[in-house]
């Protein structure tokens, strides 16, 4: 560091104590065994959420919302803007990407036992970022305003309607309206880019925060190793430099894909068009419209999409929970039902998602 | 006796304040609620509408037409007649098509069937449509709601 560098720094450092703040980060370190690959998924959650704002910035500087300016505006940005093309096709794919990079990353949390005490509140804050990447995806398909978003939005929010008392009601507000219009765009389109970023943030930091607090999770196999026996490996430069490097791919292959396979806008929503056969929603809901397609029209007195939406609410609170109903068992570590859970849910998602995509 | 009279002289205050915050969030957030709850727009209630000419619309096809602000399905059966529903499938509100390889009425959203009277025949729909009357005047064809 040169003089100016120097004098920069104790100016900070007198200021705000930054001494203290490097030298915790420089002792930082990283469990090293061979389940440690799982560590980077969480990080690149990150690097592809980081791209989604920057790249959904962008796109706000020529998106316009409205039932007669949505559509118009993206095949503007498309076919018009330079570049217009590649920033919405990353931010397309990115955003599938960054589901896919949350849904691995919660995985192996789950299978590696990481949520246990100290880190319950760790799971359960990345579990709230999950349904809200999931909220994300939602919210922002409709955007574009074409066909597939229009029926997707009006099936998906159709499921609210099916709530006993309050679906009626809540509908209207979800839609703004009786219908999917433009008042449900206007309201999807506040949602995307003003309410979620803000409570996202704010979740995703005390995520972070919690992890800086308490270090990677060690694998529960090392509780009986003698203290010699366990690796580490630095934080600052070894694991950084890894991860950036794995941010480099990453952004590598969705420049590739962005490039190759561009996210297609298809036809301007029509709200007096019938629905386009082979209608499907994203991938990452497939497992849920298969169980609903499947459900018979009535279950027990309650409504079919009612059944589905109170079985999915039931099974996603028992999961954030699971780090508090999770026990240790008398030998120690394992909690084999714990692993069968998982795998189950995982195979079930994973068949789901398959069956989705071959039946009609 | 003088500190109990002095801890429930400061219950009741924190019951006041208490209350007071509750009356506050309230007064808050019953705003919002009715804020983000959108007017009921008073429809103009459709009872009839003109779809267009006899001749506009081939035996073994079905159209989708206006009916207020909801969508409408005719069919013209291979015999000739016509028949009415409304287009919006009863399980999560989709827009139903004419299928002439089918001979029935389908969604493309969850595969739910409707036979040529409405009538929900498989997939997931619990209700069949509702149906329209179509009144022929001259070579006019007018869609009107029964009641």
């Amino acid at each position: 560091m040169g003089v100016l560098g120097e004098k920069f720094f104790n100016w900070f450092d007198e200021r705000y104590k930054i001494r203290s703040f490097i030298e915790f980060m420089s002792h930082k370190t990283v469990p090293w065994h061979r389940h440690s690959i799982w560590y980077y998924f969480g990080g690149v959650s990150l690097f592809l959420f980081i791209i989604q704002v920057v790249t959904g910035i962008l796109l706000l500087l020529y998106y316009r919302v409205g039932e007669d300016s949505s559509y118009e505006s993206v095949q503007f940005i498309v076919s018009k803007v330079k570049f217009g093309w590649l920033i919405r096709s990353i931010h397309s794919w990115s955003a599938n990407l960054m589901i896919l990079a949350v849904f691995i990353h919660m995985f192996s949390v789950y299978f590696t036992k990481a949520y246990r005490k100290p880190r319950e509140l760790t799971w359960v804050t990345g579990f709230l970022l999950l349904i809200f990447s999931l909220t994300f995806g939602f919210s922002g398909y409709l955007l574009p305003w074409n066909e597939l978003a229009f029926f997707a939005t009006k099936v998906g929010t159709e499921i609210i309607g099916s709530i006993p008392v309050i679906g009626k009601e809540l509908l209207r507000i979800v839609r703004g309206g009786e219908d999917v219009t433009g008042a449900t765009l206007a309201r999807f389109f506040g949602l995307h880019v003003a309410i979620l970023p803000g409570i996202f943030t704010v979740i995703l930091f005390l995520h972070l925060l919690f992890i800086q607090i308490q270090g990677m999770s060690e694998p529960p196999e090392w509780e009986k190793l003698p203290p010699e026996k366990r690796k580490y490996i630095p934080f600052f430069p070894n694991f950084l430099l890894r991860d950036l490097l794995l941010w480099l791919i990453i952004l590598n292959i969705l420049a590739i894909l962005a490039v190759f396979f561009p996210w297609e806008l298809g036809k301007k929503a029509d709200p007096f068009a019938p629905a386009p056969a082979g209608i499907k929603p994203e991938w990452y809901f497939l497992f849920m419209y298969q169980t609903l397609k499947l459900l018979p029209a009535k279950v027990l007195f309650i409504e079919g999409e009612f059944f589905g939406l109170l079985i999915f609410t039931v099974a996603g609170i028992l999961w954030m929970l699971v780090p508090f109903w999770d026990v240790k068992t008398d030998k120690g570590y394992r909690n084999r039902l714990i692993n069968y859970i998982g795998l189950f849910v995982l195979i079930y998602m994973l068949t789901m998602t398959i069956l989705g995509y071959v039946l009609d | 006796m003088n500190s109990d009279f002095k801890r429930s002289r400061r219950d009741f205050l924190s019951y006041i304040l208490g209350f007071g915050f509750l009356g506050w969030l309230v007064s808050v957030l019953y705003p919002i609620f009715r804020y983000i709850n959108p007017p009921k727009m008073p429809e103009a209630k459709v009872k009839s509408v003109k779809v267009g000419k006899i001749d506009d619309f081939k035996p073994g096809t079905g159209t989708i037409f206006k009916f207020g602000s909801k969508p409408g399905l005719l069919i013209r059966l291979e015999t000739g007649e016509f028949r009415a529903f409304s287009a919006v499938c009863t399980h999560l509100d989709c827009t139903v098509q004419y299928r002439s390889d089918m001979k029935a009425i389908w969604c493309a959203c969850h595969n739910g069937k409707y036979d040529l009277n409405g009538r929900n025949i498989s997939g997931p729909p619990p209700r069949p449509l509702e149906a329209f009357r179509v009144v022929i005047k001259g070579d006019e064809i007018y869609i009107t709601k029964e009641g």
